[in-house]
């Protein structure tokens, strides 16, 4: 298994790390603090990059795989940022019957990343979610806010294409 | 004390409250199977393998019995056939991870999962088979090798690293079926701020962690007819290497161990423990001349590369607390390719150091840089207690029929003071002795300096030497030695001169010693059984004073001149990096 390290550039910024600081010193004498900082510092930069494990560890006194063990423990934390385009396909049961495993398939090789990743050029990321209430246009993924339904693999190609800015 | 009453298969076992019923179960002579319970550190009651079947009125459930605290009135049955058969599936569900490459596995031998299953009767080790995940095998690291493929996920190496060693750079990532123990962001244990101790080796029940092997390099030198090849042997190799030729715990085989080096072909048979009584003599001199003069202090020992490291990593602030001596490992392979070369007519090229060492931190040490007095490496191969154990037998050497024989001169000759090297306590009481004297002018009334002696993880003790007022402290086991330092970077405690080893209890629990199963680990504490045949040692000693050693006094008539001369520091000091963290 190869690093885990994001391919996207760390652009974090003074003004988070000290939102960032801020929320660990409230936190960090609590028992169990990792997850209430994990929490927020997602909240505040999207994903939890080494560079800012490596803050929550030094401030903590937590060794950093003890908190990489954490976050990669709970599927609600993100190694990697969102893409400008956020692509979510539906692997709950009525759209995987349908076929949306085929479709995250498709959409890994196509744009050359593992599910909960992200394009090096910040595009698009990758992720699977579950029911999003609409099986009756089972398969379904979204991108963004627009939603996409009765796919089959072929569709994937055209759909990347629409956001070609 | 409040004690409780059970039945454990029958029999009547009274005992405090809070014992488990594991614990209570050896009490009454029987053994319950453990695989990743470690006493202390890791009581987890993850792995079910402990599991037996506890009624306490409400009717036989499983417990694991590693976790589970006895109760008044408790009937506790340890072979049911539902306790058989729970432990047999748990088993066989670990097996199906596990990748069975017994037959050229390093741990074939003393593999505490075949044991298992070999004492459980289990017929089917293919169960259930199915879907694995093929791992990358980490050979990142300078000492060792991480092969998750057969890994059970018992955690017992992420417990010692956490908890003994305070560095947590290894911990169980992702979750589920994805389970794995490697370290933060899947970077190679080389990278991180892993400090080479081996304690995971030591506990892995399998053959997930491994040293890296040099055995085939020692034989290929010994080989190689153009090439020197001298050995020399740590402390607390002695106090166990027995163990892998069935000897108990605790014997001291130093004669025989000689005797095998020798018919293995070394051209050389000696002893660190000269270069002990060395580093005695050059740090006891930096020790007084840092008194004297103003210098820093406390100063701290720098005899083990698990604590350099970690200083490095952990308290680069405190690097300049280190004796800039040379470990003796290092000071020996600079004498013998300075000193001895120059006296035998031989190119320190051609000369091949081997060092047999209970640690794994030595093999990251001899690629350190400064540690090539003469231009060359000080020392070309370090090998663990468990390599001159599997040399031993692959050279074909019937180990427990040899005769003792005694180490080579000059450069084998070593005091009691310096055979207590391998004991946590050991190296500060030997400078103590050898301190006194320099101080003093005169021998120490008594040299026993017992309050540094015994297995505590943190030992204090004050002295009056001459007019000064010495104030010492003995740390082993980086999480015990962090908790120290602390207390000296708050100014909360004012040392003039601390002892830290790496490993708990020091080299004889060192991460290159011969492994001891759960079984035997979490009833008896190997720390104090070994470290006794190295006390046995000193006190039987002829010359138990590092300045008495008379190899080393003509060493200095000879070649260095005095302690910390000028060609001393050249030779057998060297210098420390600071770190980064992760």
């Amino acid at each position: 298994m190869g690093s885990t390290i994001s391919s996207i550039p760390f652009a974090g910024t003074p003004e988070q790390e000290k939102q960032l600081l801020e929320v660990i010193a409230a936190h960090k004498t609590e028992k169990g603090c990792l997850m209430p900082i994990l929490q927020k510092a997602q909240e505040i930069y999207g994903y939890l990059p080494i560079e800012v494990q490596t803050i929550i560890a030094r401030e903590t006194g937590y060794p950093l795989e003890k908190v990489y063990g954490v976050v990669t423990f709970y599927a609600q934390f993100s190694l990697n940022p969102k893409g400008k385009y956020k692509i979510s396909v539906c692997l709950g049961t009525a759209c995987y019957v349908k076929g949306s495993g085929d479709l995250y398939n498709k959409l890994q090789e196509v744009l050359g990343i593992e599910g909960g990743g992200c394009t090096p050029d910040g595009k698009f990321s990758l992720e699977a979610c579950r029911c999003i209430g609409a099986c009756g246009l089972a398969p379904v993924l979204t991108v963004n806010e627009d939603v996409y339904g009765r796919l089959v693999v072929d569709d994937i190609e055209g759909i990347l294409a629409k956001y070609n800015d | 004390m409040d004690m409780i009453n059970v039945k454990i298969n029958g029999v009547e076992v009274s005992a405090p409250k809070g014992t488990t019923i594991l614990q209570a179960a050896r009490m009454a002579n029987i053994d319950i199977p453990t695989l990743c319970y470690l006493k202390d550190i890791n009581e987890i009651g993850a792995c079910r393998i402990c599991v037996v079947e506890a009624d306490e009125g409400r009717g036989k459930r499983l417990v694991a019995s590693c976790v589970y605290p006895i109760t008044e009135g408790m009937q506790v049955y340890t072979n049911t056939p539902n306790v058989l058969e729970s432990r047999k599936k748990t088993l066989q569900l670990i097996l199906s991870t596990h990748e069975k490459k017994c037959t050229t596995c390093v741990r074939s031998e003393n593999c505490e999962l075949k044991k298992m299953a070999y004492d459980m009767g289990l017929e089917d080790e293919c169960k259930y088979e199915g879907e694995n995940i093929q791992y990358e095998i980490d050979d990142s690291a300078a000492h060792m090798i991480r092969d998750n493929n057969k890994c059970i996920l018992c955690r017992r190496c992420v417990a010692v690293c956490n908890a003994n060693q305070g560095v947590g750079v290894i911990g169980a990532n992702e979750r589920g079926f994805k389970t794995h123990i490697s370290s933060a962001f899947e970077l190679g244990l080389g990278t991180t701020s892993c400090i080479s101790c081996g304690q995971c080796i030591a506990v892995c029940p399998v053959g997930a962690i491994t040293e890296k092997d040099s055995t085939d390099e020692v034989l290929k030198a010994i080989a190689d007819e153009k090439k020197f090849v001298i050995v020399q042997t740590a402390p607390a190799v002695r106090a166990a290497l027995g163990e892998e030729f069935g000897y108990e715990m605790g014997t001291n085989v130093e004669g025989k161990m000689v005797a095998a080096l020798r018919r293995i072909g070394f051209d050389k048979v000696f002893d660190t423990n000269f270069a002990a009584d060395l580093t005695i003599m050059e740090e006891a001199t930096e020790l007084v001349e840092r008194v004297t003069n103003g210098g820093k202090l406390p100063m701290i020992t720098s005899c083990s590369p698990g604590w350099i490291k970690y200083c490095e990593h952990y308290f680069p602030d405190m690097t300049e607390n280190l004796s800039s001596c040379k470990s003796p490992m290092q000071m020996f392979g600079a004498t013998a390719k300075t000193y001895y070369a120059e006296k035998m007519g031989i190119d320190p090229k051609d000369m091949v150091v081997v060092a047999v060492m209970p640690c794994t931190a030595k093999k990251f040490e001899i690629g350190r840089d400064d540690q090539n007095a003469a231009g060359v490496p000080d020392v070309d191969i370090s090998i663990t207690t468990r390599e001159l154990a599997r040399l031993i037998k692959r050279c074909g050497i019937k180990f427990d029929k040899l005769a003792d024989e005694q180490f080579d001169q000059p450069l084998g000759i070593g005091t009691g003071a310096a055979v207590i090297f391998g004991a946590t306590g050991g190296v500060m009481e030997a400078a103590l002795r050898t301190a006194v004297k320099m101080i003093t002018g005169s021998e120490a009334g008594d040299i026993n300096f017992t309050d540094v002696r015994g297995v505590a993880g943190i030992k204090e003790a004050s002295y009056k030497v001459g007019d000064l007022d010495v104030k010492v402290a003995v740390a082993s086991g980086t999480a015990n030695a962090a908790e120290l330092l602390k207390k000296v970077q708050n100014g909360e405690a004012d040392y003039t001169f601390i002892e830290i080893m790496g490993c708990p209890g020091g080299c004889v629990n060192g991460g290159g010693q011969p492994q001891v199963p759960a079984s035997v680990r979490n009833f008896e504490d190997i720390r104090a059984i070994r470290a006794k045949a190295l006390y046995d040692q000193d006190a039987a000693s002829e010359i138990r004073l590092s300045h008495e050693n008379p190899a080393i006094k003509s060493i200095y008539d000879e070649y260095f001149e005095k302690p910390g001369s000028h060609k001393a520091h050249e030779i057998l000091h060297t210098s420390y990096v600071k770190r980064g963290l992760y």
